[in-house]
């Protein structure tokens, strides 16, 4: 770090310019089990905007940290999966919510690091904020247009439902920071899973501030947890990691994500393989379903006497 | 004194054997592969035995696939799925209807050779298998002209060529689970059988004849794992379905990760059988021994871990020997069997093994008075109590007639312990308060649930696991999805 030339913070420069007083910078951190700690390794690296000006140091996530991860989203599944649909709904409400009022906050975050004029990160910031909506009446729904009763040749009572499939890994896209981000966390949450994310390799600090944002609308701690550093790095002892039920390659390149693929066998996790996704668009239920498992369940249903009634 | 009750019980069942007629099944000394409409000899000629568990008897002579063969039919495969998934799903559907149809006629037929070459009880082929197979064909036919609304979006497609790999257990009822779905979305279809139970596959073959099937829709290669491997590694299968070991659910995993193969695995299980102090005794019994017995235990979702409560345990130990001691084990095609052959003498040495694990681990092994048959392949039904969880017949995935008893005292508690597995295929509960099967069944991990009943299978009804017994679900409107590309 020390032999590069050290750029000054461009939001201090102008801070100290207009305000003549120094800003507080935010120290970045993990977000694992509803709370905020630095990686236990101690590592950090820099993140820059699109410009190559530093904006902060964030945690370089380690695989021990990963193993803390998926402990707390385990700790939680019991717990979230539990909870009512709607609650759950509830609860992703909120999180829209608390973004609407830090909206200002996300917009500057996307901008500086996709590089995006001030109009285009709104428009994503509120794509995003959408999208906790979207997903928040999605809740107490899947459960009816993917499950049901089953008319079974015999006197039982056959009913699916679906459940989740339990702690699930994602790699949050890399180039949309945010927005895409939203849209592959929200939907594993809302069925009843646990995540454990990796952020946006180069773009993390939109990220570490959902993490914030989660910890004050009401989500369960270790219901999310975020982790930010090199993504193939944290995703090799996650894709492998045995007490992981599922995982999602998103923000994988193709030879990573393989590698994965081949690492998540193992325990046969649930696979959600790269693909291109406009993530402006309204999403299907793809990835709620892609982690949930059905349950069927046989019920006798005994009979009341050969005749019934007509009537 | 239990043992005098026992054999004085067991006497007073005794039964004048009621064979089913072998003679109405006609078994040709050869079989060849069937491709593209064809029955046609290994590219490399070489060919294998299939036979009758329970005698030993050769019952005929197969083709064994290789990789050309392999590469042969999915091309024929695919050279078929461009006018079959152009077809309108009305006809695709008659077709179905017509395979539908001709199973039920010919379902003695192949009742009695499904028997004779896997080596279960005619009673369950008769009654379980072929009823169940025809069901899934009429089922899935009524599916083909009416994706639009399964609920998959508009004008859902095809995948195109499905590799399918099917085990011994069921060889007939698993063609049905993988063939039927596949055809009424509209792809075409290479199928594996295993290679201990080729026949019934072979027959299909005929079957689709019968039912003027277009050329290289359906293609049949009988063989052995490198086979199956070959057709799940092929470039030009879109799909790949298999049912059997974990083992080889994993393998197959790792064959496609990278590729755009569409995959669904029905593995393992260690299925827990519940049974609360509340639950009727007689039932319940009833309910473990078909659990586990069904198909001599062959089963991926059988009962194999009996989870009883502990103010019971004596009572219904005493009434399972009881009924395990009235079971009768012999020849399959006796109409009065209950327990058959095992399938062969690799899976028999198999379940040797972890039963003698079991006992050198501790564990307390039972079996009823029980004379085996001189030739063939047969296992007594077995318990284990003083089993622990860490045991590993209580871990492991047996796949035999050999029940693992172990006991809770809290609903949690068993909850917890059943589980305690890396399977989550199949469970049951037992107690006659509702409330409790309702809240049980909602924390088990596990994908079939049976409360009050065991190993109920419908068309209608979704199979197939959680965790390590395998992803995507078989049958009902879930199971279109597999074939789909959505």
């Amino acid at each position: 770090m020390s032999d590069k030339p050290k750029n000054t913070g461009k939001k201090t420069e102008q801070k100290a310019e207009q305000n003549q007083r120094l800003s507080v910078f935010k120290t970045y951190k993990l977000y694992v089990g509803g709370k905020f700690p630095r990686s236990e390794s101690g590592r950090v690296y820099e993140v820059t905007d699109s410009k190559g000006q530093w904006l902060a140091n964030a945690p370089r996530a380690s695989r021990k940290d990963a193993r803390d991860a998926v402990v707390a989203a385990r700790k939680a599944f019991g717990g979230w999966s539990g909870a009512t649909a709607y609650n759950r709904g509830q609860i992703l409400y909120r999180v829209a919510e608390m973004l609407e009022g830090r909206r200002d906050q996300f917009v500057r975050e996307v901008a500086e690091a996709e590089g995006l004029p001030k109009s285009r990160a709104a428009a994503q910031v509120d794509a995003a904020i959408d999208r906790w909506v979207w997903y928040a009446g999605w809740t107490d729904k899947i459960a009816q247009v993917v499950g049901g009763g089953n008319p079974v040749a015999g006197p039982y009572f056959n009913l699916s439902s679906p459940e989740p499939t339990g702690v699930v890994t994602v790699l949050a896209p890399q180039e949309s920071s945010f927005l895409g981000l939203v849209s592959v966390l929200a939907p594993v949450i809302a069925t009843g899973n646990t995540a454990v994310v990796i952020a946006s390799e180069k773009f993390p600090l939109p990220a570490l501030s959902l993490g914030e944002v989660l910890a004050t609308s009401d989500v369960p701690g270790g219901v999310v947890n975020i982790l930010t550093g090199g993504t193939a790095e944290i995703a090799a002892p996650l894709a492998a990691h045995q007490d992981v039920n599922a995982i999602d390659l998103a923000g994988a390149d193709e030879a990573l994500a393989k590698e994965l693929e081949i690492a998540a066998a193992d325990n046969l996790k649930r696979v959600v393989r790269p693909q291109p996704v406009d993530y402006f668009a309204t999403p299907g239920i793809d990835r709620l379903t892609a982690f949930l498992e059905t349950k069927t369940v046989w019920h006798p249903t005994g009979a009341l006497g050969a005749s019934g009634s007509s009537y | 004194m239990a043992s005098e009750m026992v054999s004085a019980k067991a006497s007073a069942f005794a039964y004048a054997p009621a064979p089913e007629s072998r003679s109405v099944v006609d078994i040709a000394p050869s079989y060849g592969l069937f491709i593209d409409g064809e029955f046609t000899e290994a590219a490399d000629g070489k060919v294998f035995k299939t036979v009758s568990p329970s005698t030993e008897e050769v019952l005929s002579e197969v083709a064994r696939a290789g990789e050309a063969d392999v590469d042969r039919a999915v091309g024929a495969a695919r050279r078929a799925f461009g006018k079959w998934s152009a077809l309108p799903g009305s006809e695709r559907a008659k077709y179905l209807f017509r395979i539908a149809r001709i199973i039920q006629e010919r379902s003695r037929e192949l009742a009695v050779l499904e028997t004779l070459d896997n080596g279960k009880p005619i009673k369950e082929t008769r009654d379980a298998d072929l009823p169940l197979v025809a069901a899934h064909f009429f089922y899935y036919a009524g599916w083909a002209d009416k994706l639009d609304h399964a609920g998959f979006g508009k004008d859902v497609r095809p995948l195109g060529v499905a590799g399918q790999v099917i085990p011994w257990n069921f060889p007939l009822l698993m063609l049905a689970w993988k063939i039927a779905p596949a055809l009424a979305t509209g792809n075409t279809v290479v199928l594996k059988p295993a290679e201990t139970t080729p026949l019934s596959a072979l027959f299909f073959a005929d079957i689709c004849r019968q039912a003027g099937l277009p050329k290289g829709v359906v293609n049949i290669l009988p063989g052995y794992g490198d086979a199956g491997a070959a057709l799940v590694a092929h470039p030009d299968v879109n799909k790949v379905a298999f049912t059997g070991s974990t083992a080889v659910g994993k393998a197959i995993a790792r064959q496609v990760a990278g590729t755009d193969k569409k995959v669904t695995l029905e593995l393992g299980g260690k299925g827990a059988n519940i049974v609360f102090d509340d639950a009727p005794i007689d039932q319940a019994v009833e309910g473990v021994v078909t659990g586990i017995f069904f198909n001599q235990g062959q089963v991926c979702c059988a009962g194999s871990r009996l989870l009883v409560q502990e103010s019971i345990h004596d009572e219904l130990l005493d009434s399972l020997k009881r009924r395990l001691s009235a079971l009768r084990l012999g020849d399959p095609l006796d109409k009065n069997t209950d327990i058959g052959a095992i399938n062969s003498a690799e899976q028999l040495a198999r379940i040797s093994s972890l039963v003698e694990q079991g006992e050198a681990e501790g564990a307390e092994r039972w079996s009823p008075s029980c004379e085996l048959p001189s030739s063939g392949y047969w296992f007594a039904p077995t318990l284990f109590t003083n089993v622990t969880q860490a045991h590993t017949v209580a871990r492991d995935e047996i796949f035999g007639p050999v029940l693992s008893v172990l006991t809770f005292r809290t609903p949690d508690e068993a909850v917890a312990k059943a589980n305690n597995s890396q399977y989550g295929l199949s469970a049951g509960i037992w107690t006659e308060k509702g409330s409790r099967i309702l809240a049980v069944a909602s924390k088990l991990r596990a994908g079939v649930v049976w409360s009050n009943t065991f190993n109920k299978f419908d068309p209608t009804s979704p199979f197939g696991g959680y965790k390590e017994s395998g992803y995507g679900r078989e049958g009902g409107r879930h199971g279109l999805e597999a074939y789909l590309d959505v």
